[in-house]
């Protein structure tokens, strides 16, 4: 059975255009970049060359503003703490209460050792308090971490309106953009974005392979030492093919971003349309009025996730859930919680996320088996009958 | 991925027995939607004192379900005598097993089945013993040291995976760690406390800001509120207006929460009061 793979912001199939300009990278160009003979040397160049992708993807101004790095949790990382040693004497930080782990669980670590934590809170539609935010910046400020689209309801924060106030008071800016880029066009040199992660296993590139935009200026030390790869800003010997991998990866992206906006877009839309015309008691998740073109998050009443995701992988269709006994925790997803979305439907919450790679025939599949299953499951409920 | 046997897949694929008896004799239920899991058992006796018929329903994840199809098709034919002496571990090995962090799902399965039987009784409802210290899912220490003792739990995990206790906020994950670790003989040492030299005026500003900023927001979409009263020494005296409906330990865990929320960001040793 040839899988319905609706699973795309867990990660994405690599595109076979960027397979084919990795693979050289193995058993043919393999030396070090670092070397001084031209077998080596010849690599550098390719490198730079995957950089000026990745910086015309984002619209940055040069390709020396960007660090290649292992993930976007590493991206995330690197980001946050250049800006503590940057600002020494700064002991506050600001993120939101909707954040990946790989920013909420390296904030909380940083709160344990003694710094003072902001997280601005969303409303219902998962859109941030921009008032306690401008609120809560201060002097003793250190950084703003937001992410820029949310991984679990597709949510787009107003990272210019974010990053604008942020320079108004001299604090940095970063943004976990993992989600967003490739999916949604950017233009950076026009941005008030000081630090911008992204990982190229979102964007049909390999896993393993990251990017941390620096905007020139921007105080950074290195997280990683040794050599002096990526301009002395991370040591390490560089993942050559899965770089020229990403760089590939993003040209595909600015090829595609028309149809990504506009084909999948309409797909999702119609997979969205016909899901809540066809199901009692659910509801879509997230800000409709800015949200990722490929990214659904639904709400099943009174049913469980995991038993409606086991009941979707029968016929191959690959999905999601924000619910508790997926990730080993028992809670609901921090993130529907956070937006207010109460227990009988939190545990319910499946998220779609599509790509360019996904067909109408398969958005017809799913509207086809998913509401007799979830038709089933509430029969089995025994809350459904109360409600 | 999903580490469940072929059994469990069967009977979460196919369950047995789903629905309610009509004049059940037996009537058990368990869990509750916030909690993620819930179980409705119900049953009628044939003359011959025998089970006749066991029906369930069930929210849950897959395990869930497929353990409480696996519970109806064990009692069915038995007397409460025998019904009574299945264990949560029988209803796993029934299913060929179940993954450590699905453990609670027969154990929701074993205690709708005690509570269907003492409503066949008329036996009052157990009440809890010992302190509550997981109130995400309302398990008292008494459960946790009888859990240890009786099945050899050794870490917080396992105590997870059979009660539950800790796979919510984990605001109480050092409590079960110390409970294990007293139960094998373990001396626990106190942990350290004192904070940062705050000044009082300090303290009381940040306590505000961070009621203001990190904890009304959230509450007031729930409908409900928190006010400051006062600040004394430690302890700091709030007064909770409305409060999250989702279940009666709401307010428990809201106090806890907001507790923990001002341990983190203000000072390790701040008591919420109600006022
Ligand atoms: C918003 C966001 N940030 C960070 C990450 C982590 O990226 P990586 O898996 O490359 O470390 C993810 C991936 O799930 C994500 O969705
Ligand atoms: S998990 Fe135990 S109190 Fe929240």
């Amino acid at each position: 059975m040839t899988p319905v793979y609706l699973d795309n912001n867990a990660t994405t199939r690599v595109a076979d255009e960027v397979l084919e300009a990795m693979l050289p990278y193995f058993t043919e160009f393999y030396g070090n970049p670092s070397s001084m003979h031209t077998f080596g040397g010849q690599v550098a160049s390719q490198i730079q060359k995957a950089r000026q992708q990745v910086a015309s993807l984002l619209g940055a101004a040069s390709s020396d503003e960007i660090l290649f790095t292992s993930c976007g949790t590493e991206s995330d990382a690197a980001a946050v703490h250049a800006a503590l040693r940057a600002f020494p004497e700064r002991k506050h930080l600001i993120t939101s209460t909707v954040e990946h782990p790989a920013i909420k669980a390296l904030f909380e670590k940083l709160g344990k050792e003694g710094f003072r934590i902001t997280t601005i809170p969303v409303d219902d539609r998962g859109r941030l308090n921009m008032d306690l935010l401008e609120k809560s910046l201060d002097e003793d400020t250190a950084i703003v971490s937001m992410m820029w689209a949310n991984n679990e309801t597709g949510t787009l924060f107003p990272v210019e309106a974010i990053g604008k106030l942020c320079r108004e008071k001299g604090i940095l800016f970063h943004t976990d953009a993992v989600q967003a880029v490739g999916k949604i066009p950017m233009d950076l040199k026009t941005m008030p974005i000081d630090l911008l992660s992204l990982s190229g296993h979102k964007l049909h590139a390999p896993k393993g392979v990251g990017a941390l935009y620096i905007r020139k200026g921007t105080p950074f030390t290195p997280f990683i030492v040794g050599g002096h790869q990526e301009h002395g800003r991370r040591a390490g010997t560089e993942n050559v093919a899965s770089i020229i991998g990403l760089g590939r990866a993003c040209l595909l992206a600015e090829e595609k971003m028309a149809e990504e906006n506009t084909r999948v877009r309409a797909m999702r839309d119609r997979l969205e349309k016909e899901l809540l015309s066809r199901i009692p008691k659910c509801f879509v998740n997230g800000d409709l009025d800015a949200r990722l073109p490929n990214t659904c998050s639904i709400s099943f009443e009174y049913i469980e996730g995991e038993a409606i995701l086991l009941m979707m992988n029968q016929y191959g269709i690959c999905a999601s859930s924000g619910s508790a006994c997926t990730s080993g925790s028992l809670e609901p997803s921090h993130v529907l919680r956070a937006m207010g979305v109460p227990h009988t439907a939190a545990h319910g919450t499946i998220r779609f996320s599509l790509s360019i790679y996904n067909t109408e025939a398969e958005m017809d599949a799913v509207i086809e088996k998913l509401p007799p299953i979830v038709k089933r499951l509430r029969e089995m409920s025994p809350f459904w009958s109360e409600a | 991925m999903w580490d469940y046997t072929d059994k469990v897949r069967e009977h979460f694929l196919n369950p047995r027995n789903v629905g309610e008896v009509e004049n059940p004799d037996g009537i058990g239920e368990v869990g509750s939607i916030a909690c993620g899991d819930a179980l409705k058992l119900t049953f009628r006796l044939g003359d011959d004192k025998k089970i006749a018929e066991a029906k369930f329903k069930t929210f849950g994840c897959a395990s869930a379900i497929a353990s409480s199809s696996a519970l109806t098709e064990m009692i069915i034919g038995k007397t409460l005598e025998e019904a009574e002496n299945i264990s949560n571990e029988n209803i796993a090995e029934f299913l060929g097993g179940l993954p450590k962090e699905k453990i609670h799902c027969s154990v929701m399965g074993q205690e709708a089945l005690e509570k269907a039987i003492a409503y066949y009784r008329g036996e009052p409802e157990k009440v809890l013993e010992g302190e509550i210290v997981c109130h995400c899912f309302n398990v008292t220490d008494v459960d946790i040291q009888r859990a240890v003792k009786e099945k050899g739990l050794k870490t917080l995990e396992d105590v997870t995976g059979y009660l539950k206790a800790g796979g919510g906020c984990g605001n109480c994950h050092e409590e079960i760690s110390n409970i294990i670790k007293a139960s094998q003989g373990i001396s626990i040492m106190e942990p350290k406390k004192p904070a940062a030299g705050l000044t009082n005026l300090q303290k009381i500003r940040k306590i505000e800001e961070t009621l203001e900023i990190e904890i009304k927001p959230a509450l007031m979409r729930d409908g409900g509120n928190i006010e400051l009263v006062d600040v004394d020494g430690n302890r700091v005296l709030v007064r909770l207006q409305g409060a999250c409906a989702t279940c009666s330990r709401s307010r428990i865990t809201l106090k806890d929460h907001v507790e923990a929320r001002l341990r983190t960001l203000v000072a390790h040793d701040l008591v919420v009061e109600e006022a």
